[in-house]
């Protein structure tokens, strides 16, 4: 009783104070964020049409755009971006042969050590991973205008639904429209919208104003499959490559994913079943109404 | 302990009755969980969350024990220790997902074994004891899904540890020092790494241990049941092997299930994307969110945004960060106090009318504060978390008290049996082995027949 009464008396008092907090002026002092005027930007991503492979529950790679996507980030990406995560023999899940990864590896050059023990730089081995295009964060934060250009091994996996995502983001590049420019101003209080020096707009970027420049142009590269190099091709290319380094085990899990819950079902039914069987008469019979 | 009907473990061949002697673990296997725990016969689905719990405490201490073969607990190395699981670890992925999925559906499950205790109020005599432990054991999940969380040391990781060992900061005059011999630095660090890989590997035994206390203490009443009559005589229980091994088996296959649907068809949608950015103490996430599982209660910390202040004064009496904690600990704390605020004699919500809608009420608000805590501290939502907190206060403090007082409640059945087989059907089934007659003010637990010791 006693505990009753104190938690009665306890918990109205709470909610008093609540109360007083709410209605009594300056008592409770709101700390408000307000929105940022770049959410006026904030575009549906885009999306492939037909979607990718690898999406839904029977998704598969296509080894053909993982590898025109490897091209993309060979002759695009790699000159500022980072893949740490991935290693040269990781290529042969895309459907290179074991010469082909060996000379691919052998193509990039790595940081080693001579015979006298000094840095210096040799052909990759397919155990290496792949290297970074800068020595540090500073060096890349110098070479950027102070920006750094992110690691893309996870980047997919990183982001909000980033497969569309990376795709969204390679074209997003547009001009801002006049409602959301509108927008914008009104939620910045009046400030006009403005894309800072150095920095470029991109409407699937979080705040708009992202530090790489536009990369795809039409025909940038020459596909060795002869694909059309269009920037939304290469796009869709390079998103279903990263998607790819983010998670080299998707196709894998997906398709382990359909035999563990076979199986599970299975043994559920089963397991339904001997438990119909052993409570057959210890459940109450129904009436007949 | 168990009712006098109860079978007997019974050793069949040398070896068995040697064991028996020497060490009757087998004999304490079938009175726990065997042919000898007779269980009241009418429990629906909502009691298989117990056995389930414990499945997944098992899958967790499994999976777990693997990946810490492979994980490197130093803030340097750990983010790609967990992408070499990933990548190179045969099956890594699977054992990763399996682990990080396998918390969120042990609090799936938990939060299900909860509310099932809050609807029946299974923590009425003669089970206090049973609940009191299993808040233990909330807790202990907390703090150990917590430290798990931080161990991949991505952005959400270190943010979320930051914020969460932060609150300590909050306590009066020791906060800060206290906060500081907690994380060992000013934030999260190494150290804070290594000690958090040590405690997330030794609490899930620690939690074990109490599991074993709350089965212990659940085998002296007995499992409550959902008409909240106490069991009668032989009629009103059956076995636990096979009986209920039956039907927690097949529901088992079920959850499992759908557990499998999660771990290989959508690992990451219970997590965040920003933790597959390593740790940088240098750059904050935009918007910093706890594991799921934790967002009724981070909701509730985060509705103490202003000050207590002495009205139209400028005098604060606490802060707002003290506030929230104090907040949030006690919105968990006040379960202990549960068995002794609710003393409605009846136990099983489905016959308690004015009860029974205040249950759903609090189901809303905890799905109200699950979901402002995930939102943005943005208005609308601190506004409606600040409600939501004081209905919950409100609910455990003021309305369950009052209810208890003034509720009439339904009229409950004779017994189990009659609840199952219908009126008279004791009768007929087997004689009841108490004739008392329930008191009028229902089934007061001392009425009922207790277990032999």
């Amino acid at each position: 009783m006693t505990i009753r009464l104190g938690g009665i008396i306890f918990g109205l008092v709470l909610v008093g104070i609540l109360m007083i907090w709410s209605f009594v002026p300056d008592t409770l002092k709101y700390s408000t964020p307000v929105k940022q005027p770049y959410y006026a930007f904030h575009e549906d991503k885009l999306k492939p049409a037909g979607g990718f492979s690898f999406d839904g529950l029977g998704g598969t790679w296509d080894n053909q755009q993982l590898q025109r996507g490897y091209q993309v980030y060979k002759e695009v990406c790699k000159s500022c971006h980072s893949l740490k995560f991935v290693a040269f023999r990781n290529l042969a899940e895309l459907g290179y042969s074991e010469e082909e990864v060996r000379a691919e590896a052998a193509s990039w050059d790595v940081p080693g050590l001579n015979e006298y023990g000094e840095a210096n730089l040799r052909p990759a081995e397919p155990t290496d991973y792949f290297p970074s295009p800068y020595p540090n964060e500073i060096a890349a934060r110098a070479a950027n205008n102070n920006a750094l250009p992110p690691d893309l091994s996870l980047i997919t996996k990183a982001r909000p639904d980033g497969s569309n995502y990376v795709y969204s983001l390679m074209q997003g590049y547009v001009e801002p429209t006049a409602e959301d420019l509108a927008k914008a101003k009104e939620l910045g209080g009046g400030t006009e919208w403005e894309t800072p020096t150095g920095l470029y707009f991109n409407e699937h970027f979080y705040n708009a104003n992202i530090a790489m420049p536009p990369q795809l142009y039409p025909d940038l590269i020459t596909y060795a499959d002869g694909t059309e190099a269009t920037p939304e091709q290469m796009a869709q290319d390079i998103a279903a490559f990263l998607t790819w380094t983010a998670e080299p085990s998707l196709v894998a899990r997906k398709q382990t994913g359909w035999f563990v819950i076979g199986f599970l079902l299975f043994g559920t039914a089963l397991g339904f079943l001997s438990y119909k069987q052993i409570w057959a008469d210890k459940k109450a019979k129904k009436k007949a109404a | 302990m168990s009712f006098p009907w109860a079978n007997q473990y019974e050793p069949k061949s040398d070896f068995t009755k040697w064991i028996d002697q020497k060490l009757p673990l087998p004999r304490l296997i079938y009175d726990a969980v065997g042919g000898g725990y007779p269980v009241p016969r009418n429990l629906n689905y909502m009691w298989n969350f117990g056995f389930l719990a414990g499945l997944f405490l098992m899958i967790q201490i499994i999976t777990g024990v693997v990946l810490a073969m492979h994980y490197a607990s130093d803030a340097t190395v750990a983010f790609g220790s967990v992408e070499h699981i990933m990548r190179n670890v045969n099956y890594g992925w699977m054992l990763r997902y399996a682990h990080a999925n396998g918390a969120s559906f042990f609090f799936i499950v938990i939060y299900a074994h909860i509310f099932r205790g809050l609807y029946y109020s299974s923590y009425k005599a003669p089970r206090e004891m049973i609940w009191l432990l299993g808040v233990v054991i909330f807790l202990l999940m907390m703090a150990t899904a917590f430290m798990g969380y931080v161990l991949p040391w991505g952005q959400m990781s270190f943010w979320g540890a930051k914020v969460i060992t932060g609150l300590f900061g909050a306590i009066p005059f020791i906060g800060e020092p206290l906060q500081i011999w907690l994380v060992g630095g000013y934030a999260p660090n190494g150290a804070t790494l290594s000690r958090f890989f040590s405690l997330h590997f030794l609490l899930p035994f620690v939690i074990l241990g109490v599991v074993i206390l709350h089965i212990w203490a659940l085998h002296i009443p007995g499992s409550s049941n959902p008409t909240g009559v106490e069991v009668k005589s032989e009629s009103d229980t059956l076995p636990f092997y096979p009986y209920f091994v039956a039907k927690d088996g097949w529901f088992l296959g079920l959850v499992l299930a759908i557990y499998a649907a999660f771990v290989f068809f959508a690992p990451n949608v219970l997590g965040h994307p920003d933790n597959y950015i390593e740790a940088n103490p240098l750059s904050t996430p935009a918007h910093i969110v706890p594991e799921w599982y934790f967002l009724p209660f981070y909701a509730i910390l985060r509705a103490f945004t202003g000050d207590l202040v002495i009205p139209f004064t400028s005098v604060v009496i606490a802060p707002a960060k003290l506030l929230g904690v104090i907040g949030m600990f006690g919105s968990i704390l006040v379960w202990f106090f549960l068995p002794w605020l609710d003393k409605s004699p009846v136990r099983s919500g489905s016959y308690r009318p004015l009860f029974n809608k205040f249950f759903w009420v609090l189901v809303l608000t905890m799905a109200v504060l699950t979901f402002c805590g995930g939102a943005p501290a943005e208005q609308p939502y601190i506004l409606i978390s600040q409600i939501a907190t004081a209905y919950y206060f409100l609910h455990f403090l003021v309305i369950l008290p009052i209810v208890s007082q003034i509720e009439v409640p339904k009229p409950l059945p004779f017994s189990i049996t009659e609840a199952v087989l219908g009126k008279g059907a004791d009768e007929t089934v087997a004689k009841p082995a108490v004739t008392d007659t329930p008191s009028s003010d229902g089934d007061l637990p001392g009425g009922a027949l207790q277990p032999a010791e």
